[in-house]
């Protein structure tokens, strides 16, 4: 068992069912999944599964095992957060009028986020970045009043030349 | 040709001379080519009893068993084989029918989601999307059913699809870049593994039913007598080493012998060979074995280390891995003297606690004493299959296999209505054995209207019912932890299996006496055709020795 949050890239083939059996998986074994995203590869018959998981609860050795069992399962990476690159979208819709406009695009600004719609009293904002840019920015626009969040989940790839 | 035939040809392209199963709606289409297909099929009266036979046929044979069904009901029948199948890494291929494609998601008469519900409980599921995938589906699914470690494949066929004319071609590759089982087994740590038996002090070879599905059984009874090994099998072993042998230990686990349990207590090392340290095994996990290094031989790598951590783990097929395992051992030329102690003092467990129970009064059978009789009565020339309760654990202690594929029992589900139905499969694939099923009247309650396939198709088998009127498992266990509150466990004696035998059309007969037991089975299994032996027993017997559910294999009750 390793305490650490594991990111796991699981390239998978692009048939029904697939992501049932992944997550019915981690279900059965009572591992909560904290982020899943699924999509398509350079190739159209293979997906590619990103799925984050806190280490520190579950032993993961068994849970990439038994995923390995599955048919069409073809490889699974689980991803050193030093050796990777993570990013997830996250969009915020802020209520935001008067005064509190002008900070909250300042905010905006500090975090390279994307100002993607603007009513008269919200402004909804796109970021992009890791867990934890995306997590600053949620405290930091809160107080204004955050009216939704959405957040993709992370997709991650590993640095250098080594395929994920 | 249509889908369905091109489903037959698949058939027949990988040997299946017999298939189980029962017609309905969305499987008309396939019934219909297996009109004038050539392959036999035998019609049961319950999916569940199919899908047990095909199970049956497999454990036996060693070749994949097939159980047809129609779609929503009949699918949802065949859960339980397909979970049961998926416990005890049994190969079926199971075919379900499924309702017309433009139906599918509108809740469509006996409609079901197949897929959906068998998921968690299947080694992998194929759903047809279009009539040309059938044949590389079909080929896929025996190819996985067979491979690796064994299991079952569900194919679900929507009706619409079936029936559509497709190009057939025989498929004779089959392309599956996730699916690589390692089956040679790593050199290096075969060769750790030998040295490790070579200076263990105190070693237990400890089988399971991987070896009897990879065949393995003459290597493992190689590896034992290379030095001298102490051999124990878990409930699903037993037969892949031959019991009436001075190294046998009997069973282990919560109804093993002491001596078996009493020897992986003790062990310094234990070497492991297609089993998975299953919690009937281990009792208190933590108390297990306390003193033992571990070898792990398994075909399946989610299985190493998954209970109890591997200090020597090797992936493989049983067969090879044995079979060079024994070759490194035999080089290492080990001193055989120091196993003496060790041998010594497992010969004293055995002296002094061997399987035993009273018999010395009255002429009630003990149903211990039926066990016997049906092995004196078979010369131990038979394949047994057994129900789930107290009369399968019975049958375990008191049979002694002397090979493998001889015991067929539902050993990681525990599956009641299980003995019948795998009986019939494991005689039609066996057809110059006698088969034997051992039930309790509890379970054969659960698939008893397979008497009607039995009757029909003139399945010889040999039903003989422990009955003692209880849910005798429960019963004793109610007895044991639940301060003999008999909750729901009494079954009086009903119905009378006799006239249910006969009603059928099968032979029964009644036996009460232990003195002519022997003779009256022999004459019972004499009489053609399938028959029900109703053995009367005493009521209130307990299955001992017992390890209580967690609790540690040294504190053995019984």
């Amino acid at each position: 068992m390793t305490g650490r949050k594991h990111v796991l890239s699981i390239l998978v083939e692009n048939k029904p069912g697939v992501l049932t059996r992944i997550a019915g998986l981690f279900a059965r074994r009572g591992f909560n999944i904290d982020t899943l995203t699924v999509g398509p590869t350079d190739d159209d018959q293979i997906s590619r599964v990103t799925l984050t998981v806190d280490g520190a609860l579950h032993p993961i050795d068994q849970v990439t095992k038994q995923l390995h069992k599955l048919i069409n399962v073809l490889k699974i990476r689980d991803l050193e957060p030093a050796d990777t690159v993570a990013r997830e979208l996250a969009l915020f819709k802020v209520a935001a009028d008067g005064t509190a406009r002008a900070e909250v695009l300042q905010i905006c600004e500090i975090f390279r986020g994307k100002v993607v719609d603007v009513g008269k009293r919200s402004i909804i904002i796109e970021i992009t970045g890791t867990t934890d840019k995306v997590a600053a920015f949620e405290r930091m626009v809160r107080p204004f009043g955050l009216i939704e969040m959405m957040r993709t989940g992370e997709i991650a790839i590993a640095r250098g030349r080594q395929e994920t | 040709m249509r889908a369905v035939d091109a489903v037959m040809e698949c058939l027949k392209a990988e040997g299946v001379e017999v298939v189980f199963g029962l017609p309905g709606g969305a499987n008309i289409p396939t019934y219909d080519a297996l009109y004038d297909a050539g392959i036999r099929h035998v019609l049961v009266r319950h999916e569940a009893g199919g899908g047990h036979a095909a199970e049956g046929y497999a454990k036996a044979t060693g070749r994949v068993g097939v159980s047809l069904g129609t779609s929503g009901p009949g699918a949802t029948n065949l859960i339980t084989p397909i979970v049961d199948a998926m416990m005890d890494s049994v190969p079926v291929v199971f075919i379900t029918g499924q309702v017309r494609t433009e139906l599918l998601g509108t809740d469509g008469f006996q409609e079901a989601d197949v897929m959906g519900m068998t998921m968690p409980g299947v080694k992998h599921s194929i759903m047809i999307t279009h009539p040309t995938e059938i044949p590389r589906a079909l080929h896929e699914a025996f190819y996985l059913a067979r491979t690796g470690r064994p299991g079952p494949v569900v194919v679900d066929i929507p009706t619409d699809l079936s029936r559509v004319d497709i190009p057939y071609e025989p498929v004779t590759d089959v392309r599956l870049p996730g699916y690589q089982p390692n089956t040679e087994g790593n050199t290096k740590q075969i060769r750790q593994a030998a040295k490790a038996l070579a200076a263990a002090r105190r070693p237990v070879i400890y089988a399971g039913g991987g070896v009897v599905n990879a065949n393995a059984s003459e290597e493992l009874r190689a590896l034992v007598r290379a030095d001298r090994f102490p051999c124990t099998c878990t409930l699903m072993g037993l037969g892949a080493f031959p019991a009436p042998d001075p190294q046998w230990l009997g069973m282990l686990g919560m109804h093993g012998t002491r001596a078996a349990n009493y020897a992986m207590d003790e062990a310094d090392l234990i070497c492991c060979v297609g089993a998975r340290f299953d919690d009937r095994i281990t009792g208190k996990l933590s108390e297990f074995a306390p003193r033992a290094k571990f070898i792990h031989i398994d075909i399946d790598p989610a299985e190493i280390s998954k209970n109890i951590p591997a200090h020597i783990p090797i992936v493989g097929d049983c067969k090879s891995v044995l079979a060079k395992l024994v070759e490194e051992y035999r080089a290492l030329d080990a001193d055989s003297g120091r196993l003496d102690e060790w041998n010594g003092r497992i010969e004293e467990w055995k002296t002094r606690y061997p399987l035993r129970y009273d018999d010395s009064e009255g002429t009630e059978i003990k149903p211990q004493r039926l066990i016997q009789a049906v092995y004196e009565a078979t010369g131990g020339d038979a394949i047994i299959t057994s129900d789930v309760g107290q009369h399968q654990m019975w049958t375990a202690q008191y049979y002694d296999f002397p090979e493998p594929r001889r015991w067929i029992n539902s050993g990681g589900l525990g599956t009641m209505g299980f003995g019948l139905p795998a009986a019939m499969g494991a005689a039609i694939g066996c057809p110059d054995k006698t088969v034997v099923c051992i039930s309790g009247d509890g379970s054969i309650q659960m698939n008893a209207q397979e008497l009607a396939t039995c009757a029909q198709e003139g399945i010889p088998v040999k039903v003989v019912i422990s009955n003692n009127g209880y849910l005798g498992m429960v019963r004793q266990w109610q007895e044991l932890f639940w301060d003999r509150r008999y909750s729901q466990v009494d079954l009086g004696q009903f119905p009378d299996f006799v006239k249910l035998a006969e009603a059928y059309g099968c032979h029964g007969v009644r036996l009460t006496d232990k003195t002519t037991l022997v003779d009256d089975l022999k004459a019972a299994f004499a009489v053609p055709g399938p028959v029900v032996v109703d053995a009367r027993v005493t009521a209130e017997e307990n299955v001992y020795p017992m390890i209580a559910p967690g609790a540690a294999a040294r504190d053995m009750v019984g």
